[in-house]
């Protein structure tokens, strides 16, 4: 279809320029196809918007589809209406004032991003962190990995044409809720983790909800895989649909599940560990399909291994304080600065001016979010605010890979797609 | 300052040192990490030598910097990894303040592509050959780069078109 055809019928009252470029953009892709294009005489050509507001694209995600019938020739994503600038924000701020904005990044698993932050901040200003801490944030990341999967799994169902299966996999997720709520005091935004530990201890209550939960869920797991492993209309709904292959894959740049789906193994758990995760035994699973059966595989098994994690966090839990005693790098406990002038000092100093990582100082830090790899670089001048701080979000990096796989698919079969690749966009717009 | 490095990424630095020496300007290391810092007109070139010859065939992300300094003010990192070594390096250029332009490393790792726009979005370094160099976050209507130094925090008033908050109004 020509530029000028479709803006005869598109009147845009906004960013007009924008959606010119836009559209233009989808004309220029594959151009080399294009020439055996005669002018379409049976009208099966047309240009769908879907989204931004379309609810299976789970969030503000616009997607431009060619179609050809009801096959997709070519696809272009709009992103970006999420977007907030986070990273410019996180100039003006803080290392810790920043944190609550990164539970608001992956808005489905908000201890991962606290951590990935805190990591990176530890990194480059060397902060010790407690070994009870550590385990602490292990159990924390693993339930959200869970609660995050519990998520897709529901929605992506649902995309496919099972309703009720929502409703279960949000019974559990309440008992996620329920636990971080009597972990960190926030059901959803957590914010638990605080550079150098955590914000406060586990308690025994919580502790209690969290080994019942290891007891419960593998066996609703195991009534979820009997309901989908073998359902007829759901494997027939994904299986070789959106199949990506290994090389593709890396070549460009899909991360986590998408990338193990597609077969490589790629796990920062495993590549780089953090944590303690090298301490704990887990599998990392693996696909060779690519499709989006494999996805659901890979993290339906994911799940399983990350109840073994929690099991081995609970018995390896040692005892001990959860934030560094180190008044220039750390919050002090409330405690001390209930009690103490000192304590309180130091707590208006770390409010104030936070912790000051060497001038010039970079750092890296990845973890393995449940969506893949989430890294943070900080680059310090010396302040107590980063002079560059990047986010690097996994959601962004398989959105990328959507674009290039939905070409030449079926138009019902975008929105199992998109599930499939369980993006965020909270993360992918920053 | 001594570098202490992996079996593989000294394989690479010595390469680098090896092949390119008018090109690579210093090679050094922050917290771990090992930062590899080249003129910018060789940057696909050195791109390509990587993914080829050091199995640096994974991009996880390319991201500018700001440095706010009156020459070569920009830098742009690429964040490679190697699959097969299990190894990270970051690969640095930097450009000018006027105009900024670099070649696109798309052709290398199609994962560039968005990342490059990322990049072009936020602090208005144009890629040559890019496939398809729009910006991605914000409206391509819209003229500043938001992630520069001189932009301010709450943003420009009126820069960015709204509905009326008054159904009846024009």
């Amino acid at each position: 279809m020509k530029l000028t055809d479709i803006q005869s019928k598109v009147h845009s009252t906004f960013f007009k320029e924008h959606q010119k470029k836009l559209y233009q953009s989808l004309e220029d892709k594959h151009t080399t196809i294009e020439e055996m294009d005669d002018g379409d005489p049976l009208k099966t050509k047309m240009i769908l918007n879907m989204g931004p507001q379309h609810p299976a694209t789970h969030g503000v995600l616009r997607l431009v589809l060619q179609l050809d019938g009801e096959m997709i020739e070519k696809t272009k994503l709009d992103i970006g209406y999420l977007h907030r600038g986070v990273e410019k924000i996180a100039e003006n701020k803080t290392y810790q004032e920043f944190m609550p904005y990164t539970d608001r990044m992956d808005y489905l698993s908000p201890y991962s991003n606290n951590v990935a932050l805190c990591l990176a901040v530890e990194k480059i200003a060397n902060v010790e962190v407690p070994e009870r801490a550590q385990y602490i944030r292990m159990i924390g990341c693993e339930l959200a990995r869970i609660s995050s999967h519990l998520l897709w799994l529901g929605t992506m169902v649902m995309d496919a044409g099972a309703i009720s299966f929502f409703i279960w996999t949000f019974k559990e997720r309440e008992k996620i809720y329920d636990i971080m709520d009597r972990l960190a005091g926030h059901r959803f935004t957590v914010s638990h983790s605080r550079i150098g530990g955590v914000a406060n201890d586990i308690t025994d209550e919580a502790m209690g909800a969290i080994r019942e939960f290891v007891e419960t869920f593998p066996k609703e797991l195991k009534d979820y895989h009997k309901l989908l492993d073998r359902n007829r209309i759901f494997i027939d709904r994904n299986e070789a649909v959106g199949v990506l292959k290994t090389e593709d894959a890396i070549g460009i740049g899909a991360t986590g599940p998408v990338l193990r789906g597609s077969g490589y193994a790629m796990d920062m758990r495993k590549f780089s560990p953090y944590l303690r995760y090298d301490q704990v035994e887990f599998d990392i699973p693996t696909r060779l399909e690519g499709d989006n059966l494999a996805r659901y595989f890979v993290r339906m098994e994911e799940m399983s291994e990350s109840i073994r994690i929690i099991q081995q966090c609970i018995e390896k839990l040692p005892k001990g304080p959860v934030r560094t005693d180190n008044a220039k790098q750390a919050y002090p406990s409330k405690d001390e600065v209930y009690y103490s002038m000192e304590g309180m000092i130091h707590d208006f100093m770390m409010t104030d001016t936070g912790i000051c990582p060497p001038d010039g100082a970079e750092a890296y830090s990845a973890v393995e979010s449940p969506k893949g790899e989430l890294g943070y670089y900080i680059q310090s001048d010396g302040t107590g605010h980063p002079w560059r701080l990047k986010i690097t979000g996994p959601s962004f990096a398989n959105l990328q890979v959507l674009e290039n796989i939905l070409d030449g698919e079926m138009v019902a079969d975008t929105v199992v797609i998109i599930g499939g690749m369980d993006p965020v966009l909270g993360e992918a717009d920053k | 300052m001594k570098l202490e490095l992996t079996e593989h990424l000294k394989q690479t630095v010595d390469a680098l040192t090896e092949r390119y020496s008018d090109k690579l300007i210093e090679v050094y290391q922050s917290s771990g990490d090992t930062f590899v810092r080249v003129e910018a007109d060789a940057n696909v070139e050195i791109c390509t030598f990587l993914k080829d010859e050091l199995h640096f065939d994974y991009l996880t992300d390319i991201f500018g910097i700001d440095r706010y300094t009156s020459d070569e003010r920009f830098e742009v990192a690429y964040n490679l990894v190697s699959l097969k070594h299990g190894d990270r390096i970051f690969l640095k250029v930097r450009c000018e303040e006027e105009d900024p332009e670099l070649d696109s490393a798309s052709g290398v790792w199609p994962a560039a592509n968005w990342a490059e726009r990322e990049v072009y979005d936020m602090f208005g370094i144009r890629f040559r050959n890019h496939p398809d160099l729009r910006r991605i976050y914000m409206p391509e209507d819209f003229q500043y780069f938001p992630l520069r130094k001189e932009f301010p925090l709450l943003g420009i008033p009126g820069s960015i078109e709204l509905p009326n908050t008054t159904p009846d109004s024009e």
